[in-house]
């Protein structure tokens, strides 16, 4: 193993690449993620030695290898649970988990409904492919209804869960979406995401090209892009399309979102929603939209934090021995029932 | 109050101790105060006044002989938990991690532990029993003591998660207080049927070691040396306990904290040549590299490591040595621990009762009784389950018969004789309770034709 040397210089996205061969598909979308992250990282002017990458197992799960950072493979969906006792043990180390829609929301679903409800201060990271990669291409918890797989030669029965949804219904405090190939945009919100105290949940549209090529053409081809997808940005209006005149508003005395066109039936830039990352109800709209007849709504889509769960925990400990001074362990033994002396 | 005072005729004790207590409890109700003293004195007067002679009084329970220092009560859950405490100031360890889920009998540890946050413990109640020993593993790769407790069925949940504490060589405590099982079973009754599953319970080969407390006060002493086995070998370590131990109480010398052992471990630091599966070459511990050190930045996972850098390794000679690595290394630990001695008795002879865990007392008593009748009959106790003490072999071959009293349906009795191929006999109470002591004496006759 080469022993990187530490300086106080600023750190190159290549400085966080560990020397390991990369064993994933030519390809694949891991790899663009993998490269916006070192890069959010020398953005950030992350510490290696205080940073550290947990993953559950799948193709994603393999990320921590290519880190010169800490890290730890674990087992199929339990990374959360790990996280967590690493934060619990160092609060001060930079905590990212790498899962992915098995990992996570099948055998982990538990795990991460409980990692997000806590707001344990980590980022963690979704590879959504839509399928099982690893273990060949079996349909997947969020798979679309009707897939065909290995496992599924008739298509699935059974419906996709929304991994933005769980993430809402689960009460995390910051959730936010991107695609392997938006590269700035993808960095964008990895910054974000590390920036957030409490847990942070982003979910990356990443292509299976062995398996599920093409699953998110839909939003992701160059020719559709701008009319599929919507770049929210707290405090910004919701508009999207190629000449960012489409938005999204309320239907008037409903509570449900249409697409509006700015210039036309009288619609005008005062209509449209304007984007309140802290604004739960309208998080829940957004990740609810899906194509044809909505854009796929990309970015922060909601941050509110609280404290972490890491720091209330921490908080009540030193509350315990708070005026106590240096705790002995034999005023641990002393005992209200009395002691007695044999000579 | 009156059956007291009647006991207290009967067993020749001073009421004063009780009077005093009852005075005290009820000093500001005075008339209840005085119907409990004179209901005790009328328990007592019916002893000296009834022609009762073949009952009492005069049935001295004597002192035993003990060893001289401050004595006070202590549960096995409370001597389990400050011997936790204990090893980890022994280890000078600044935290301990100690995750748990909610499972009879084990959870009273948890609570125990949550209100001591002052001497560095952090108690977490996980969603469930993999996160918890998830969330230990996670605090010992983090350089804090991690410990989780459970019972049967979650230490079922908590296998896999052990599998990654022995690939990842990572230490750990695993407190299992065991009770009736299959499957849900008999949630609040003891049983010693875990044995197994502790010491084989996973899949491939995946050996670590394994501890069993004897009594409620054995279990200080064998949390301590859990930490210490644990931290010195980089392994999970299982602590035996069970329903009975967790709310067993008994008398307790308090010990002198700076004569207990110490065992400071030593993080590694310096990345001259390091990689994570450097062994010490006595103990063939990997190195303890905390994340927060720089430049010992590195990557340990479940898959099979490479012996000489630590990267990932499918090779086929690799795996056999790193196989063979972790074996040896868990086997290494009985150099490193006591020689067996006998508990009562010779160290050879006619009968070895061999026991483990809470069925102690009444071992150790049904052996006493069948000596004061002439039988030969000794008494050994295992605390090392896993490795055996080197010499148990040895000392068991020196009985001509060895008895194996066990409240499972044969799990000791069945690992002896694999490691030393020695006719051991179980017998066996599956019954969610204790041994009796006249079982252990009938018992004991029967195997010498008594």
């Amino acid at each position: 193993m080469t022993v990187t040397t530490i300086t106080d210089a600023e750190l190159q996205p290549k400085d966080y690449a560990s020397d390991q061969e990369i064993r994933w598909c030519p390809g694949c979308g891991d790899y663009a993620i993998l490269k916006a992250v070192h890069k959010a990282l020398a953005d950030a002017g992350a510490e290696r030695e205080r940073t550290v990458f947990v993953s559950g197992i799948g193709c994603a799960a393999r990320f921590p290898y290519y880190m010169s950072t800490y890290g730890f493979h674990t087992i199929h969906g339990r990374a959360p649970a790990i996280a967590t006792g690493i934060k619990l043990a160092n609060p001060e180390l930079d905590v990212w988990v790498i899962t992915g829609d098995g990992d996570g929301l099948s055998i982990g679903g538990n795990h991460m409904l409980h990692v997000l409800r806590r707001n344990v201060d980590v980022q963690i990271v979704l590879f959504n492919n839509e399928i099982y990669g690893l273990t060949k291409g079996q349909y997947s918890p969020t798979s679309r209804r009707g897939t065909k797989s290995p496992s599924t030669p008739q298509g699935s029965v059974d419906y996709p869960v929304s991994a933005g949804a769980f993430a809402l219904g689960a009460g995390a405090r910051f959730v936010a979406r991107s695609v392997d190939t938006l590269q700035a945009h993808l960095v964008g919100v990895l910054k974000r995401a590390r920036a957030h105290r409490g847990a942070s949940f982003v979910e990356v549209f990443q292509n299976c090209v062995v398996f599920n090529d093409g699953a998110f053409d839909a939003f992701t081809a160059k020719d559709v892009a701008a009319d599929t997808q919507i770049h929210v940005e707290h405090g910004k209006p919701l508009l999207f399309g190629a000449g960012k005149n489409r938005g999204l508003r309320l239907k008037p005395r409903k509570l449900e979102l249409e697409v509006v066109t700015v210039g036309e039936g009288g619609i005008t830039a005062d209509d449209v929603l304007v984007h309140d990352e802290t604004n739960r109800a309208l998080a829940h709209m957004l990740v609810a939209l899906e194509p044809p007849a909505f854009p796929v709504a990309l970015g922060v889509i909601y941050c509110s934090p609280v404290p972490s769960f890491e720091a209330e925990v921490y908080a009540q400990a030193s509350a315990a021995s708070a005026g106590r001074g240096a705790p002995d362990l034999a005023e641990l033994f002393v005992t209200k029932e009395g002691t007695w002396t044999v000579s | 109050m009156w059956a007291l005072g009647l006991m207290l005729w009967m067993y020749g004790r001073d009421r004063l101790v009780t009077l005093d207590w009852l005075k005290k409890k009820f000093a500001g109700r005075p008339e209840i105060a005085q119907a409990n003293v004179a209901a005790l004195n009328a328990g007592h007067a019916f002893g000296e006044t009834a022609e009762m002679s073949e009952y009492g009084p005069g049935y001295v329970v004597r002192p035993t002989a003990v060893t001289p220092g401050v004595y006070r009560t202590v549960s096995g859950t409370e001597a389990l938990a400050w011997g936790l405490l204990a090893g980890k100031r022994a280890a000078g360890l600044e935290k301990m991690i100690f995750a748990g889920y909610p499972i009879t009998p084990a959870s009273l540890l948890l609570h125990t532990l949550a209100d001591l946050k002052r001497y560095g413990v952090i108690t977490f109640q996980a969603e469930d029993e993999i996160a918890a020993i998830g969330a230990a593993i996670g605090a010992a790769y983090a350089g804090a003591l991690g410990v989780t407790s459970t019972s049967g069925p979650g230490m079922a949940l908590k296998t896999e998660m052990l599998g990654l504490a022995i690939a990842t060589e990572l230490p750990l405590v695993v407190v299992d207080s065991q009770r009736g099982g299959p499957s849900t079973g008999m949630p609040t009754k003891a049983e010693q049927s875990d044995l197994f599953q502790a010491v084989h319970g996973r899949n491939a080969d995946a050996p670590l070691a394994v501890l069993a407390a004897a009594t409620a006060t054995d279990c200080f002493d064998v949390a301590i040396e859990a930490v210490r086995i644990a931290t010195k070998y980089m392994t999970p370590v299982v602590l035996l306990s069970d329903a009975f131990l967790a709310h067993a109480a008994e008398p307790w010398r308090i010990p002198d904290l700076d004569k207990l052992p110490r065992f400071p471990v030593r993080f590694h630091t310096d990345p001259a040549g390091f990689h994570p599966f450097l062994r010490e070459p006595e103990t063939l511990a990997r190195p303890w590299a905390r994340p927060g050190t720089p430049g010992l930045e590195h990557r340990i996972g479940g898959l099979e490591k490479d012996y000489d850098t630590g990267h990932i390794s499918y090779d086929p000679e690799n795996h056999a040595r790193m196989t063979r690595a972790r074996a040896t290394k868990i086997a290494g630990i009985a150099n490193d621990i006591p020689l067996q001695t006998v508990a009562l008795g010779d160290d050879h002879g006619a009968l070895a009762v061999v026991g483990w865990g809470s069925t102690y007392g009444a071992l150790h008593q049904g052996v006493r009784r069948a000596r004061e009748e002439g039988i030969d009959a000794s008494h050994i106790h295992l605390r090392y389950l896993n490795p055996f003490p080197r010499n148990l072999g040895e000392l068991l071959r020196r009985f001509d018969r060895i008895l194996v009293p066990e409240m499972n349906n044969g799990q000791l009795v069945a690992l002896l004789r694999a490691a030393f191929l020695v006719p051991a006999e179980g017998f066996n109470k599956v019954e969610g309770k204790p041994f009796k002591v006249a079982e252990i004496v009938e018992a004991i006759r029967e195997r010498l034709d008594r």
